[in-house]
């Protein structure tokens, strides 16, 4: 006799009997519960990704979450945090959640420019405004995801951004997410931005753990960007204590004539899987997810990616850069979807890879789903090691051999790097690329003239 | 001075050998030219005198300035003072011309115990190396040798020697690819640099060049090994009659 209905693990029974206590005390008016609770139940029929699932082939988070930690409930502001804040101070805005909660003290309200408004997610979420579900909600490609539904169900905290139209923000918003690691906490957190029509913003994400443990991090953030308007959003996740899991799902839902840009650094962030879902709103708009991941020891990133055509004229690009050592795994799920009357669209992904030795991976699926007939749409995945023949040739000019291949790696990483528009943030992300191969042989770079 | 000794040598990863006892020495301050069909060996000479990995020396030695180089890696190798200007320069992508110039001269200081350049005094050398060898500044803009032609690529390699200021020049097939003009550029270049203490090894096919570098040497290669040497005249000689004569004598 065969069991039809899968048993639950250990994790999946924990985050039921989490949810069942703590539902009563997240945050949320009436129709976040509801929102709260359809997701629970979507989560709970489904249970949690596994590697038979489509989209989470390569990472396989039922197997991975062998126990699901206490949800974080509270921030600890230990001096490691205080320190690692430190290290993270911006110009402009700088928006702080500890342990997945808003912390109005360590950020730097009194920066905020006129036009936008802040207010912690769980202030939001009472609130009464009436398309506060939609937006929560993000676009339809988002809605069959698990990982996502969890996040729905358990999300405490996070910013809500709202920028009023044509507001153009000299400076760049931070939202520096931390985790204390005080003790082991599951921590979920959602973010959004909604920028108004004509907005010219700059949103950076910066993740980042201190010891001693480990967390399991379910993260969100979703934009929902205005006509005309042109957002960038950087993401650096980093610095993960080792075993930390994490999840971080970008949402966008973009306007007519309009850009869109991503760009994310990973290094040293331990088990990670960033997912995109993206969809044009509008005709005529340029989208480009683009991205960086460095990866050595056992760390593992999945990048999986659906783009959503479902209207005419759109233009995305994709570009992830991968540079992989140790016994380290990468991962790269494009899926470009052109809907039947999203003709003119202009589609173009790409997945680099450079495998530093025998011991790493990369697994690259990318798949166009066309159902218009007048578009244009390409992808491209390479797996390659360092060029032995561009070595030789820096190292006969006298580079060690640590320089030259970092000479090599710097270069490859940078060509998705140029996409920061924001020059003092390109060299933010530059300079932790240069420490990374630093780190990675000991040497110094050779400094830029 | 390069003293190369019964050098045999085969292709890493393959039974194939290229050098077969090959024997030749360059004293400071001499150009020697070594002449040959294709396929004789003369990139491969020139590989291994600067370090490439994909080769194995299975016999034979080459010291520089008595010191044995086969132990040493191509950095090192560079920094004691050898100069290889590639037959076929590599492109290398995202890497600009400026910040690899400056990379390589401040390794080889660096390895050699001298402080680094200052910026100030790196450019003023490389504008000045530039202009000599008729190398446009927006060229050195680009991303290191990326989209040049095959002229500029050479007249590039030659600018590199010139900022290096090597004690062993290796030019292989620098004149490939190369008009009348550029040669004489190019040409004008390498005889700017030569020097007392400075030996040259000049790889080329064709006589052509010589007019322009006068070599105090010529040796012949075949299969392999220097099968003839002489002065400058026998560039002349095989110039006219061909390298058949040559063929068999390996
Ligand atoms: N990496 C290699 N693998 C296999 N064969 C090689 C390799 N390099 C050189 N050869 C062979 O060795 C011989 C000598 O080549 P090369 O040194 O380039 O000659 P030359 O420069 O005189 O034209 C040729 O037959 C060439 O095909
Ligand atoms: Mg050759």
């Amino acid at each position: 006799m065969s069991i039809v209905t899968p048993l639950k693990t250990a994790a999946e029974q924990a985050l039921s009997a989490q949810f069942s206590a703590a539902k009563a005390e997240l945050p949320g008016a009436l129709p976040v519960r509801k929102l709260r609770e359809d997701a629970f139940a979507g989560f709970e029929a489904k249970g949690l990704p596994h590697r038979r699932l489509e989209s989470w082939r390569y990472t396989d988070l039922r197997g991975l979450l062998r126990e699901a930690k206490p949800l974080a409930d509270k921030a600890s502001v230990t001096p490691a945090v205080t320190a690692c804040l430190a290290e993270l101070a911006f110009e402009g805005v700088r928006l702080v959640l500890i342990d997945g909660a808003f912390s109005a003290d360590l950020s730097t309200l009194d920066a905020v420019p006129p036009g936008v408004t802040i207010q912690p997610l769980s202030e939001a979420l009472v609130s009464t405004r009436e398309d506060l579900i939609r937006i929560l909600a993000g676009p339809g490609i988002a809605q069959i995801d698990t990982g996502l539904m969890l996040n729905t169900a358990l999300m405490r905290d996070g910013v809500f951004i709202e920028i009023a139209e044509g507001t153009e923000l000299a400076q760049p918003i931070a939202i520096v997410s931390l985790a204390s690691g005080e003790d082991e906490r599951a921590i979920f957190h959602r973010s959004v931005v909604v920028a108004g029509k004509g907005v010219k913003a700059t949103i950076v994400e910066i993740g980042e753990g201190v010891g001693p443990h480990a967390s399991q991090v379910n993260g969100a953030i979703v934009f929902e960007t205005g006509d005309e308007s042109d957002v960038q959003h950087l993401r650096i996740v980093s610095r993960a204590v080792p075993e930390t899991v994490q999840v971080q799902t970008l949402m966008a839902t973009v306007g007519a004539n309009a850009k869109f840009e991503s760009f994310a650094l990973v290094c040293e962030a331990a088990t990670l899987r960033q997912q995109y879902f993206v969809e044009y709103a509008g005709e005529h708009s340029e989208i480009g997810l683009r991205g960086v991941n460095l990866l050595g020891g056992q760390e593992h990133s999945d990048v999986t990616l659906v783009m959503d055509h479902a209207v005419p004229h759109g233009v995305s690009r994709e570009m992830f850069k991968n540079i992989i050592g140790g016994e380290a795994t990468g991962v790269f799920q494009g899926k470009v979807i052109v809907r039947k009357y999203a003709q003119k669209t202009d589609g173009g992904m790409k997945s680099n890879t450079l495998l530093l030795n025998d011991g790493a991976t990369m697994f690259n699926k990318p798949e166009l789903e066309i159902f218009a007939d007048d578009v244009v749409c390409g992808h491209g995945a390479t797996v390659a090691q360092m060029d032995g023949e561009q070595l030789f040739y820096l190292m006969a000019r006298g580079l060690p051999r640590p320089q030259a291949e970092a000479l090599v790696l710097q270069a490859f990483a940078g060509e998705a790097v140029e996409f920061v528009q924001d020059e003092s943030l390109r060299g933010m992300v530059m300079g932790r690329i240069e420490s990374w191969l630093a780190k990675r042989d000991g040497s110094s770079l050779a400094s830029t003239v | 001075m390069l003293e190369i000794r019964n050098l045999v040598v085969k292709i890493a990863d393959e039974d194939k050998q290229i050098l077969n006892g090959l024997s030749l020495t360059v004293n400071d301050g001499e150009v020697a030219a070594i002449m040959g069909p294709n396929g004789s060996g003369k990139s491969t000479l020139s590989y291994v005198i600067a370090g490439k990995e994909d080769y194995e020396v299975l016999d034979g030695e080459i010291l520089l300035d008595g010191q044995n180089v086969l132990e040493m890696e191509a950095d090192a190798r560079a920094a004691a003072g050898i100069f290889l200007a590639f037959q076929y320069p590599l492109e290398i992508p995202g890497v600009a011309t400026m910040t690899f110039l400056k990379a390589a001269m401040n390794a080889q200081r660096r390895a050699r115990g001298e402080a680094e350049l200052l910026t100030p005094d790196f450019i003023k050398a490389v504008n000045g190396a530039a202009d000599r060898l008729g190398i446009a500044k927006d060229m050195l803009r680009r991303p290191l040798n990326v989209g040049f032609s095959g002229g500029e690529k050479k007249r590039m390699e030659i600018l590199q020697m010139a900022l290096l200021q090597p004690s062993m020049c290796i030019l292989d097939e620098t004149d490939s690819g190369l008009d009348i003009d550029a040669l004489r550029i190019v040409a004008d270049g390498v005889n700017a640099l030569r020097d007392p203490k400075r030996g040259f090894l000049v790889i080329t096919h064709y006589q052509r060049l010589l007019d322009h570098i006068v070599p105090d040497t010529v040796h012949v290669m075949s299969k392999g090994r220097i099968v003839k040497s002489g002065g400058k005249e026998l560039a002349l000689e095989l110039e006219k009659n061909g390298y058949a004569g040559y063929a068999d004598a390996a």
